[in-house]
């Protein structure tokens, strides 16, 4: 296969784990944050974290191995990006850490001062990551200080790190990350809607409807605001070359990051789907078909995610201080070699993955009354 | 630039230590599951469901910490060991990707369903979905340990000068690489026997205490006989895994050794030494004649090399790689001259040596004699802690083949007389911290042992980290102690907690501390 090929299938593969971590590990942190929201005794608490207890750590996993695939396929991606947003990273770590011990420990002691404590740890822990990680794709949008000296030592270019991180938190950043953090709470609430019944469910789903149209709404604006934002423009860069981000050219163009909208028509389908899903989940939800709401809620995030890597395409991590120092695509790949082995690896394993996800949710499935956990309260969440 | 370095190393030690606290353990607690489980199915007694759910209870309580110090890992290599990323991600992130796709999905995937089908499948079913967890646990260790074992032994790779880094030439002889697997064994093994000590101590406590006999008994025994085999095992894979760091790595193993000068066949074993890193001798010694031989290469009539003649070999070492490195500085300037490539490509085994020099200048037409000396004495890690860390492993190690065999030997039978050996349980009990401190050992062995490098002959530590600043570092190492700790306390609390309430925590009835109580 084509050099070319391969790097275009990595740069789809890694989409599709993005995609995939987002509904999947999306669902059981809309859960997590909803819970001390619409579970208002402790039994409701429980329903809602048993509706994602069984599952939640398979769903971390398509996290794992998302950094792992962008160490294998983009090595230039994974160093620039993890160290060049240090604090962030750690911050997305941290909060993360909150939630195996949230749910494994909270039902493991019957006090309601250490249950409520842990609810919101598992609070923390559930709607922190999905704003960062909207936040820290905010700014890759508007490029990372940083640049490539001869030996490809990275540098980073900002200030100080402290101003650095705070810089990061710059408006637009942060409407990223109200996109992000409002559909993850969405799709918990599809999800919660599925699996509840009564009040609870009722009010699961009025925090789908909310989070979903604050999601529409931001989403929108973003548009609006991406044209006015610095875009970039590659030249000279081989799509089949070695993978030394130093030999194309880079422009700073206002407003390109839609260029590629007009290149390829095709692609406006992505944030077609995004706003199509997001709509059709809450019309769905309110006809009280949970089921095919949640589909489309997958469908919106999916559409979301592809519009920001198609806006960028065939950028991943542009540098705002030294243009020619950004990575791309085509420039900031594992060796031919390692592509295809991992292509291999991804195309034996990623099926088999899905396949026992699926038999383990159907095996789960069905409402989670406050009777059920009262009955088995000993083995429970 | 040095303290950055010495920052980013103390940050991973940290972190990969508080790991391997809870790793060893789910490695062997998964297959004692399984065994406990496996002989519920098989005779039908409830009790030994109950055995299932109660340690499974507490490998709960710990496997929830492995998972959230395991994150860190995963991300650490780019946020604080950028260059190392970039240089060897090509190769290293293959068995990083994998673990994630074909283990770390199956084991938590099939962890959730351990805890919450109890009820919605049956027996066999939920037997093979333990099966799956340990699968996936082990399988897990075999891909972090084969990318681990290339650190050791860089094998199935080249370096590409025009993308500045070392690339993937054979998957294969990554992934046989026998350093790799003698690794797998031995880690897995290691674990096995954490788990057996754990389940054997806590039992004793129950047996010392009168609490819960049936169930202390029968826990008592499983473990002892999973003990004693993987003891077995421990033993003889630790034994493999010296005899590739005889062959991989010199240096590693002259410290390990406390062996200055090229001794001639057969050589001691030393029990006891001084090792002076300044003198380069040692100023005490206590060995035993011939073991030398028999334990390093297996043999009786091969030399073995003395840390001095190594330095004065990696002194001309590094004195090619600062030739190959300035090669490799003209072909950067001009990347399309095929004779130049050529010679780079000729000498490009020597470049990890020249990079050596790189903690004392940065121009390399500046490399003083004095700079070459100190960076080939430095090939030698310090010898006085490896020496003694090794030691510590390796008696523990057998400590725990004596305390499997006396547990085995006097609780199979008819007699329940051990129940009276209090020594016996009091052993187990107090033993329970120490394969954690064997475990800590060896991996000071293996990473310490394998000092200046992070890629061994390849890619010096001192090359490795992100260039970030010492405030970062600060800022991040005093987060994650501050955060490991908070977690490791209302860890062990409440498996303290746990483990001295025994089974009647799963509310059965049936238990001591119970209601009701069936004896
Ligand atoms: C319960 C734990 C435990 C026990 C009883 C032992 N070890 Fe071990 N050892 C480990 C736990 C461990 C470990 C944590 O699993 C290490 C660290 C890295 C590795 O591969 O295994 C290790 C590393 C390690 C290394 C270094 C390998 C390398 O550098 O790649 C050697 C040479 C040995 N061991 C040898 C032994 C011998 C001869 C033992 C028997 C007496 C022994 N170990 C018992
Ligand atoms: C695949 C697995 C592992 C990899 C790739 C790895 C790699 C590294 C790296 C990059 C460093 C920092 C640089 C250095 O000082 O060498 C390091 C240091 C260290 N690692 Fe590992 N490590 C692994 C597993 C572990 C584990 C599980 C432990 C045990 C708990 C461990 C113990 C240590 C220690 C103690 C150090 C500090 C050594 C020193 O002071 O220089 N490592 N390792
Ligand atoms: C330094 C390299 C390492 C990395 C990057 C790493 C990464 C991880 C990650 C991300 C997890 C969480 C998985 C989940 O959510 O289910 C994890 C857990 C685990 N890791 Fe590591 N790990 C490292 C070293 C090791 C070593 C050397 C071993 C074994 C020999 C090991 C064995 C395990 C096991 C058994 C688990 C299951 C969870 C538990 O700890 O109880 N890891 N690791």
């Amino acid at each position: 296969m084509e050099y070319a090929i391969l790097r275009f299938i990595w740069w789809a593969l890694v989409g599709v784990l993005l995609i995939g971590l987002m509904i999947m590990d999306g669902h059981d942190m809309g859960v997590g944050t909803l819970s001390p929201f619409v579970g208002k005794t402790d039994s409701e608490r429980r329903a809602a974290i048993n509706s994602v207890a069984p599952h939640w750590d398979g769903n971390q996993v398509w996290f794992i191995t998302a950094g792992g695939a962008i160490f294998a396929a983009w090595p230039l991606v994974y160093a620039a990006s993890f160290s060049m947003l240090y604090i962030a990273i750690l911050a997305v770590l941290w909060t993360l850490f909150l939630r195996a011990p949230a749910f494994d420990y909270r039902s493991k002691i019957e006090n309601p001062k250490w249950r409520s404590t842990w609810d919101w740890v598992l609070f923390v822990g559930s709607a922190v990551p999905p704003l960062l990680f909207g936040v820290a794709f905010g700014n890759v949008i508007q490029g990372v200080p940083f640049h490539y000296d001869n030996s490809m030592r990275l540098t980073s270019d900002a200030v100080n790190p402290l101003l650095g991180f705070i810089g990061l938190l710059n408006p637009f950043a942060l409407l990223c990350g109200v996109v992000s953090f409002a559909m993850t709470a969405a799709h918990g609430g599809v999800y919660l809607t599925l699996r509840t019944e009564g009040a609870m469910q009722a009010r699961a789903r009025k925090a789908n409807i909310i989070f979903a149209t604050i999601a529409i709404l931001g989403f929108a604006l973003g548009g609006l605001w991406i044209g006015h934002i610095n875009g970039y423009v590659a030249t000279n860069l081989d799509p089949n070359g070695e993978s030394n981000p130093l030999f194309k050219t880079v422009e700073v163009v206002q407003g390109a990051w839609l260029n590629n909208y007009k290149l390829y028509p095709v692609a406006i389908l992505a944030p077609v789907l995004g706003f199509a899903g997001l709509i059709l989940s809450i019309v769905f939800n309110s006809k009280l078909k949970a089921g095919v709401a949640f589909v489309f809620s997958g469908i919106g995030m999916a559409g979301i995610i592809l519009t920001a890597g198609v806006s960028l395409f065939p950028f991943v991590l542009p540098s705002s201080s030294n243009p020619v120092s950004s990575l791309t695509a085509w420039d900031a790949t594992s060796s031919e070699h390692t592509l295809l082995l991992m292509l291999v690896a991804a195309l034996i394993f990623t099926p088999i993955v899905l396949t026992y996800t699926s038999w383990v949710y159907r095996i789960m499935r069905g409402k989670l009354t406050t009777a059920r956990i009262e009955e088995n309260s000993n083995s429970m969440y | 630039m040095e303290t950055l370095v010495d920052l980013s190393r103390l940050q991973f030690a940290i972190t990969a230590m508080y790991h391997f606290i809870f790793v060893p353990l789910t490695l062997g607690m998964t297959w004692l599951l399984v065994i406990m489980e496996s002989l519920y199915v098989v005779t039908g007694k409830e009790i030994y469901k109950d055995m299932t759910k109660f340690w499974g209870k507490l490998f709960g309580i710990n496997f929830a910490i492995g998972v959230t110090t395991g994150l860190t890992m995963e991300f650490q290599f780019g946020t604080n060991w950028a260059y190392y990323s970039h240089y060897v991600g090509d190769i290293f992130g293959v068995p990083l990707a994998i673990e994630g796709l074909m283990a770390f999905f199956l084991e938590s995937t099939f962890i959730g369903m351990f805890f919450f089908a109890w009820d919605r499948v049956s027996k066999k079913q939920h037997l093979f979905f333990t099966i799956l967890v340990a699968i996936g646990s082990n399988l897990s260790a075999l891909w972090i340990l084969v990318a681990n074992g290339w650190m050791q032994d860089p094998v199935g790779t080249v370096f590409n000068p025009i993308t500045m880094r070392m690339e993937l030439s054979s998957f294969f002889d990554v992934l046989f690489s026998p350093v790799a697997q003698a690794k797998f064994f031995h880690t897995v093994c290691a674990g096995y026997v954490t788990a057996s000590v754990f389940v054997l101590g806590i039992s004793s406590f129950y047996l010392l205490k009168k609490q819960d006999l049936p169930f202390a008994r029968r826990s008592f025994k499983v473990a002892a006989l999973f003990g004693l085999f993987s003891s077995v095992a421990v033993i003889i894979m630790g034994d493999q895994s010296g005899l590739y760091v005889y062959h991989a790595q010199p240096t590693k193993l002259v410290a390990i050794e406390g062996i200055w000068e090229t001794e001639q066949a057969p050589v001691g074993w030393s029990l006891i030494a001084i090792p002076d890193q300044e003198k380069q001798t040692n100023t005490f010694d206590i060995s035993i004649p011939y073991v030398g031989s028999l334990v390093l290469n297996h043999d009786l009539s091969t030399p073995i090399k003395g840390a001095k003649e190594i330095i004065a070999e990696n002194q001309e070492k590094i004195i090619k790689g600062q030739q190959a490195l300035l090669l490799l500085e003209q072909l950067r300037k001009d990347p399309h001259n095929p004779q130049l490539a050529e010679v780079v490509k000729a000498n490009s085994e020597y470049l990890g040596y020249g990079l050596l020099l790189k903690k004392y200048t940065d121009d390399l037409t500046k490399v003083t004699p004095d700079m070459v000396s100190k960076a080939a004495v430095e090939t030698v890690p310090n010898m006085l802690s490896l020496f003694y860390s090794f030691r510590l492993m390796f008696f523990l190690g057998f400590s725990y083949f004596v305390l499997f065999a006396l547990a085995v030997w006097s609780s199979y039978g008819k007699s329940t007389k051990y129940e009276t050996k209090t020594w016996l349980l009091k052993w187990a009990l107090w033993w329970i911290p120490t394969p954690w401190l064997a475990c800590w050992a060896g991996w000071f062995v293996a990473e310490y042992g394998r000092q200046p490098w992070t890629i061994y002959g390849i890619l010096p530590t001192y090359q490795s980290a992100s260039s970030l600043t010492s405030g970062e570092l600060i800022f991040s190492l005093t987060g994650f102690f501050v955060i490991y700790t908070a977690l490791l306390i209302v860890e062990l609390w409440l498996m303290f907690k746990y483990a001295k309430l025994g089974p009647s925590s799963l509310g059965t009835g049936k238990y001591q501390f119970e209601k009701g109580q069936v004896k």
